[in-house]
């Protein structure tokens, strides 16, 4: 008997139970995928997605989390060949000290390489160095029939491709080849401004954002009026040896954040609260240096604020939150504008945002990055959000603009080709590996996939 | 399957003519087009329903469900789920009879009992069991607040829905871990085809006020939901009152 559990993303809602297997190796992955189980099978790495990607209703999930060897690193071409249930957390514990850093890393460093292929996740740098596929060298998938199929962009792009932000709909990444950064210190050299509206933040970041490896927008999003969008951006470099300071240079490569402390279950300040949303953004605001250059910060610090707190969703309550993050065109950065507005027009608590430029994307077909600005907001569950969140669609629509889907819990399934214009394409190539649609999560089913 | 915020992509209307279960329906996939099944006798009122949902945009079947007919539920309870997930079905069927009849005639009683809370539980087993096979999907179970505390004057209807209400509300923690979830609504005096002719009593209601209610209970996780809700604790003072007093009550 395999244990029936319910699951739900990183946001806490809409939880649907399902068999979940966790293989140690490719051969339980094949046995997994071998039982047909008639309501399919997903892959489910660290559940660090927000909705429902990495959940399958009554069918079988299979924890990749067992899969977690290291299996060849080459510090001079820079490479690691990792198995896919391996985190970032541990690339970073095992690698940073020979100075070979990940090379993207999203805002947590909980996610598995599997998950950060299949979601083509970004990170700070991504105007700079694109999302995390573009230092995928190569990689195994398992195709639903248990064949495995050793895939690079050059040597196999449509399936390569495919799998790219394919959220595991494509087969099982067994293993990947990653080009990693090779960097000098474990530390970040970060200039710090506080910036009093959307306009002159939008305006700091087209200006020198270039100058910059890494770079996002704090935005206080209860702001209103003149000071809408006014915001604490924090930008930066990885750190030259030569700029920590002399005494922490003997161990300038080392990594051991502490690990994360859980949130009691009931937190005593429920961020849903508007007040305490109030005192907490405007704390950050006023606690931001004016302007700070040149300051050198712990990756951990830099990239991972959120990590702090292991199960800080909790602090949503039982509700749970949805993330809704949108990219726009840099032609039409009003819509960013127009869905802070709207927000506030309709009173939603909007308990975390921040923004960034994305540079160019990538040819896979469900990739959420491309060219524009990009916001990410945490929006506690509320009754009227549903109705408030269809008008940022029709936003982010009319801006010609898309939403990430390892984020979203409640896109519409009709509008989906209006945002991923290639998606029938990307559907060609998954029938072609997987004619049963053995491979289905809640997403899937919920956007028809 | 049903979203983030409380927004399902099909649903199911057992008892597809009621007037409650029809506005909670129609609530449920006022954003975005749907697949509806509505369960019920063949009738010139669910031809129109089904009608009045297709025309909204819906993709609508019928199902011929007769709740006194116990042995023909599973077969209605598996052609509703033919077409496909059923992310919430709504039992909605009831009927409220004439008290003074129901506690002196014997066919009378019988029959509000069998509808009320017979059929109810029957298809509560057979929609259990197929939402925890999906390992999703939500119950909306319309009970009443009359099963909070029989009083003379409808207590034969009180105990149908103190019947179903009780079986609802259990069976929400036997089918919890199968990721389904049950929802018990308690409204007070709802005016629909079923009450009608019946007087007005403070803290009424009407279909759609009910369906609002629910559907924002729905977004909200809330697993009983009280319409109005001051119900709640109006009940709640009346279920404590002592005997003598209650018996006094004008209600
Ligand atoms: C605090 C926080 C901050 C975040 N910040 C960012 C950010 O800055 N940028 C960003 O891009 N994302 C960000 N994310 C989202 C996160 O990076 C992605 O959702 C990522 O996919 C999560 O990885 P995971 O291992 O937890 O995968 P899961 O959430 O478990 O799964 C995600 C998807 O990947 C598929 N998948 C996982 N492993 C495999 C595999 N081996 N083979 C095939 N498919 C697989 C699953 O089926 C599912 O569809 C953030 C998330 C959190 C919680």
């Amino acid at each position: 008997m395999t244990p029936r559990k319910t699951l739900t993303g990183w946001g806490g809602t809409a939880p649907t139970a399902a068999d979940v297997v966790r293989p140690g190796d490719a051969d339980g992955v094949a046995a997994a995928l071998a039982r047909r189980d008639p309501r399919g099978v997903v892959v489910r790495g660290l559940g660090r997605s927000y909705g429902d990607a990495a959940q399958n209703a009554g069918g079988t999930v299979l924890d990749l989390t067992g899969l977690r060897r290291v299996l060849a690193v080459d510090v001079e071409r820079a490479t690691v060949t990792a198995e896919a249930g391996v985190s970032l957390d541990h690339l970073m514990r095992t690698l940073l000290p020979l100075g070979l850093f990940v090379p993207v890393t999203p805002g947590t460093r909980q996610v598995t390489v599997g998950g950060a292929i299949a979601a083509d996740v970004h990170g700070k740098d991504h105007h700079v160095r694109g999302s995390f596929s573009r230092h995928v060298a190569g990689m195994d998938l398992m195709l639903a029939d248990g064949s495995v199929r050793h895939l690079t962009p050059d040597g196999s792009p449509d399936l390569f491709w495919a799998t790219v932000g394919g959220m595991g709909l494509t087969g099982v990444i067994l293993r990947a080849q990653l080009r990693m950064l090779p960097v000098q210190t474990s530390s970040v050299v970060v200039d710090t401004e506080r910036v009093p509206d959307l306009d002159a933040v939008m305006d700091r970041m087209t200006t020198d954002d270039e100058r910059y490896t890494y770079s996002v927008a704090w935005v206080d999003c209860l702001a209103r009026g003149g000071a809408l969008g006014r915001s604490v951006l924090t930008r930066g470099w990885p750190a030259r040896l030569d700029q920590l300071p002399p005494g922490a240079r003997g161990r300038a490569l080392a990594f051991a954040p502490r690990r994360a402390p859980t949130v009691p279950v009931t937190s005593p300040v429920p961020l849903v609260n508007r007040s305490a949303v109030r005192v907490l953004n405007e704390a950050w605001y006023r606690r931001a240096p004016r302007e700070r250059r040149r300051d050198v910060q712990g990756i951990a610090e830099f990239f991972h604020p959120l990590d702090v707190v292991e199960s800080w969703p909790r602090v949503y309550g039982p509700r749970g939150f949805v993330q809704y993050q949108l990219v726009v065109p840099f032609s039409a950065p009003d819509a960013v504008r127009r869905c802070l507005q709207t927000l506030h027009r309709h009173d939603v608590v909007v308990s975390l945002a921040v923004l960034k430029r994305f540079g160019p994307g990538t040819p896979a077909p469900l990739s959420f990055p491309a060219p524009g600005w990009t916001l990410a907001l945490d929006l506690p569950v509320v009754p009227d959000l549903a109705g408030v969140l269809d008008r940022l669609d029709a936003l982010v629509l009319d801006a010609g603009g898309r939403v990430y889907l390892a984020k979203d819990a409640r896109f519409p399934a009709s509008d989906l080709h209006r945002m991923y214009p290639d998606i029938d394409r990307w559907r060609q190539v998954r029938r072609s590996v997987d004619p049963d649609g053995v491979l289905s999560s809640d997403l899937s089913r919920r956007l028809g996939l | 399957m049903m979203d983030a915020v409380g927004t399902p992509q099909s649903v199911l209307v057992l008892g597809g003519t009621s007037d409650i279960g029809l506005a909670v329906a129609r609530r449920l996939v006022a954003r975005r087009p749907a697949r509806l099944v509505l369960a019920a006798r063949p009738s010139p009122r669910r031809d129109a329903a089904v009608a009045s949902l297709s025309a909204a945009g819906h993709e609508v079947t019928a199902v011929d469900f007769d709740a006194e007919d116990l042995p023909g539920h599973p077969g209605a309870v598996d052609a509703a789920f033919a077409g496909g997930d059923v992310d919430v079905a709504v039992v909605a069927f009831g009927v409220l009879g004439d008290q003074e009849r129901a506690w002196r005639d014997h066919a009378t009683a019988v029959h509000l009992m069998q509808v009320n809370t017979t059929a109810a539980v029957s298809v509560g087993v057979l929609l259990a069991s197929r939402m925890a096979a999906q390992g999703h999907g939500t119950v909306i179970a319309l009970s009443s607040v009359a099963g909070e505390r029989p009083r003379r004057s409808n207590f034969v209807y009180g105990a149908s829905k103190a019947g179903m209400d009780a079986f609802y509300t259990g069976l929400r923690e036997a089918v919890r871990a199968d990721g389904v979830r049950v929802v018990v609504v308690r409204p007070g005096f709802v005016t629909s085809a079923m009450t009608q002719g019946l007087a007005r009593v403070p803290l009424s209601t009407d279909p759609d006020t009910v369906a609002e209610h629910v559907v924002r209970g729905l977004a909200l996780r809330r697993e009983t939901v009280w319409t109005p809700p001051a119900l709640r604790w109006v009940m709640s003072a009346l279920r404590h009152l002592p005997g003598p007093v209650f018996r006094r009550l004008p209600i």
